[in-house]
């Protein structure tokens, strides 16, 4: 059917020939293929952006029986783009006693970092731009960079309201990233590899799905997912009617619109995440792999915004003590019954 | 110049010049960023030297702990974020001439010294042959460690809890009289 | 120009740790005193890991020791900055220069 890999491999093979034709090392090759990659990745990305602005504004419009966005195209489906044109005329302003180095770099920070994720995500058969083989561990580490530029903005802003923002976000990122990199620990110990590739591979049938083995590591994952990206309940970072707007605050037009871009990234990011380790990946029958791969992740992200138009917002102390007290005695204990399991059930 | 050889000089050249900034940078928040622009250099080195795990472990604990706490720190002693502090004591010339000394005596002895070059084969994998050495011949140390971790955990917390700081209780209802006052002042 | 080998990685790490001895000489306040160590515990590292991969290749124990390094140096981090953190309530202040109350 329409699998793309073939057309990767017609691509990959057509750049090496055209370099190669230049006069150019294996090297360039490798350089010229992976620019390609990262520009293909990085357009996909902003179109799974786009849309996804405009399904969160639609979903939470049906939550609260309302129509959401009607009027810029089929069902204000090319609502995003105005709104994305209009954000680029916006003047760029930078208030007087900001920390200017500093705000600058800080929404590339976080924008580069939740791009550099996608080099290692599986988005189908044949389709991942380097299939690390620290994959996972990678999209661990990398992740920490965004909440470094949310603190920078925060601290940058020269503004209260930002730099609360910027440090609740990254207490509450800090404290859940423990239980959620707990969470996968448990998964790696089931697949006996970080390579993303692989354990895609492993789930290549319904009964083999990660989620069947580990359904407290993915409810583990889940809450601590929808922390790392500041959703509701765990929008603390940006809670508007505490913070004006967290750590955004001071930001505007483009630079505004890169840690808008990041936080729908990162929402994305972790329902990919979630549908590589806990339920199979690509693999799937009769449509494409891609396709499967953009249905399951759709899927997460709808679990997602689902969750933000249901739950009150949690108080900060809540926060805390619900990651610390609860989440991560919950990780330790599902590591050591997948210890037992794998002790029990393998020779 | 092969690409092992670019990649090794442009990192180098990222990390002096952020251990640089990070000694020398009058905001003491400047120095934190610049610390883990350099933290993050020495990630790539370790990707060069064929560890990609240790690359991953040093990102993830680094950048993703150690330089947060920094910045935390930084934050909770506000006052020092000042500019208008000085930031360095009276001891540069000290300092610089002992750190080029040591500079001048370490380089000379590498420079000097035969290393015993061995040209075995990396082992394959990421982190396999390192989970299995550390859960083997490296197993003793490797619990001291997380026992290490954990009583550095509760002690961090024992020390820097609020209540440690001995205070005066809270204010009675009615006034203290003045030589009370005196001593709680 | 011959390749890289042991002892740039060597000398790299020389200079990133004689800069961290600089900064921890030199530096007033107790965080960038820490940053200035952090800096050092790093270039040990380097030199760790860059024995592991030119002189035992085969038996990688330098990578193991380098992630005890990190796994100390976290724990240093944390016990230090709880430290100056306890420091800083008591004095207003952590000027490493005037932190000279357990003298007498």
């Amino acid at each position: 059917m329409l699998e793309l890999d073939k057309l990767v491999k017609l691509v990959g093979d057509g750049i090496e020939a055209v370099v190669t034709a230049l006069g150019l090392g294996p090297t360039w090759v490798t350089l010229v293929q992976l620019i390609v990659a990262a520009l293909v990745v990085v357009v996909f990305a902003a179109l799974v952006v786009l849309f996804l602005v405009w399904w969160e504004r639609k979903v939470s419009a049906r939550f609260q029986m309302r129509l959401g966005p009607m009027r810029v195209g089929w069902h204000g489906t090319i609502q995003t783009i105005a709104d994305a044109l209009k954000l680029l005329q916006k003047e760029l302003i930078t208030p007087a006693n900001v920390d200017r180095g500093i705000y600058f770099w800080a929404p590339v920070v976080t924008f580069v970092a939740a791009m550099a994720v996608y080099v290692t995500v599986p988005f189908g058969k044949g389709l991942i731009v380097r299939d690390l083989n620290i994959g996972i561990l990678y999209i661990l580490s990398i992740t920490t960079f965004t909440v470094i530029g949310l603190l920078m903005a925060g601290w940058s802003s020269n503004n209260k309201y930002a730099l609360l923002g910027g440090f609740r976000s990254a207490a509450q990122v800090v404290s859940y990233e423990v239980p959620m990199a707990l969470a996968i620990v448990a998964v790696v110990m089931l697949t006996q590899t970080l390579s993303m590739g692989e354990i895609v591979s492993q789930q290549a049938k319904f009964y083999q799905w990660y989620i069947w083995r580990q359904p407290l590591g993915f409810l583990i994952y889940l809450v601590a997912a929808t922390a790392e990206c500041n959703r509701t309940p765990f929008d603390l970072p940006e809670a508007d009617s505490e913070l004006v707007a967290g750590f955004v605050t001071e930001y505007s037009g483009m630079k505004f619109a890169m840690f808008f871009l990041a936080e729908f990234l990162n929402m994305f990011t972790v329902a990919a995440i979630a549908t590589t380790l806990f339920f199979g990946g690509w693999n799937g029958p009769f449509l494409p792999s891609w396709m499967w791969f953009l249905i399951k992740t759709l899927a997460g992200v709808f679990v997602l915004m689902w969750f933000r138009w249901t739950y009150p917002r949690l108080r900060v102390d809540q926060l805390m003590s619900f990651a610390w007290k609860f989440l991560l005695p919950l990780a330790f204990i599902n590591i050591v019954l997948t210890g037992l399991g794998i002790y029990i059930f393998r020779p | 110049m092969d690409t092992i050889s670019l990649a090794f000089y442009a990192l180098a050249f990222l990390i002096i010049a952020a251990a640089i900034f990070v000694v020398t940078s009058k905001n003491i928040f400047h120095s934190a960023i610049y610390l883990i622009l350099a933290l993050f250099g020495v990630a790539g080195i370790y990707v060069l030297l064929q560890a990609p795990f240790l690359a991953a472990a040093q990102v993830l604990i680094y950048v993703g702990a150690v330089s947060m706490l920094m910045i935390f720190a930084i934050m909770l002693t506000a006052r020092i974020a000042d500019q208008t502090i000085r930031h360095t004591n009276e001891q540069v010339p000290t300092g610089l001439l002992v750190s080029l000394g040591l500079l001048a005596v370490i380089v000379y002895s590498l420079w000097q010294t035969p290393f015993a070059i061995s040209s075995d084969p990396m082992p394959e994998g990421a982190g396999g042959t390192l989970g299995k050495l550390l859960l083997t011949q490296f197993a003793l140390p490797f619990e001291i460690v997380s026992v290490l971790l954990l009583g550095a955990l509760i002690g961090a917390v024992v020390i820097a809890k609020k209540d440690s700081v001995r205070r005066e209780p809270e204010a009675p209802m009615t006034p203290l009289p003045k030589s009370a006052e005196k001593v709680a002042g | 120009m011959e390749g890289i080998g042991l002892t740039h990685y060597l000398t790299l790490s020389a200079v990133v740790f004689c800069i961290g001895v600089f900064g921890m000489l030199t530096r007033r306040n107790a965080v960038g005193v820490l940053m200035s160590i952090e800096l050092m515990f790093n270039a040990v590292n380097i030199t760790l890991v860059a024995f592991a991969r030119y002189v035992t290749p085969a038996t990688i124990t330098g990578q193991v020791v380098a992630i005890f390094t990190i796994a100390v140096a976290a724990a240093e981090a944390t016990v230090a900055l709880a430290i100056v953190l306890l420091i800083y309530q008591h004095h207003r202040g952590i000027d490493v220069d005037r932190i000279n109350f357990m003298k007498w």
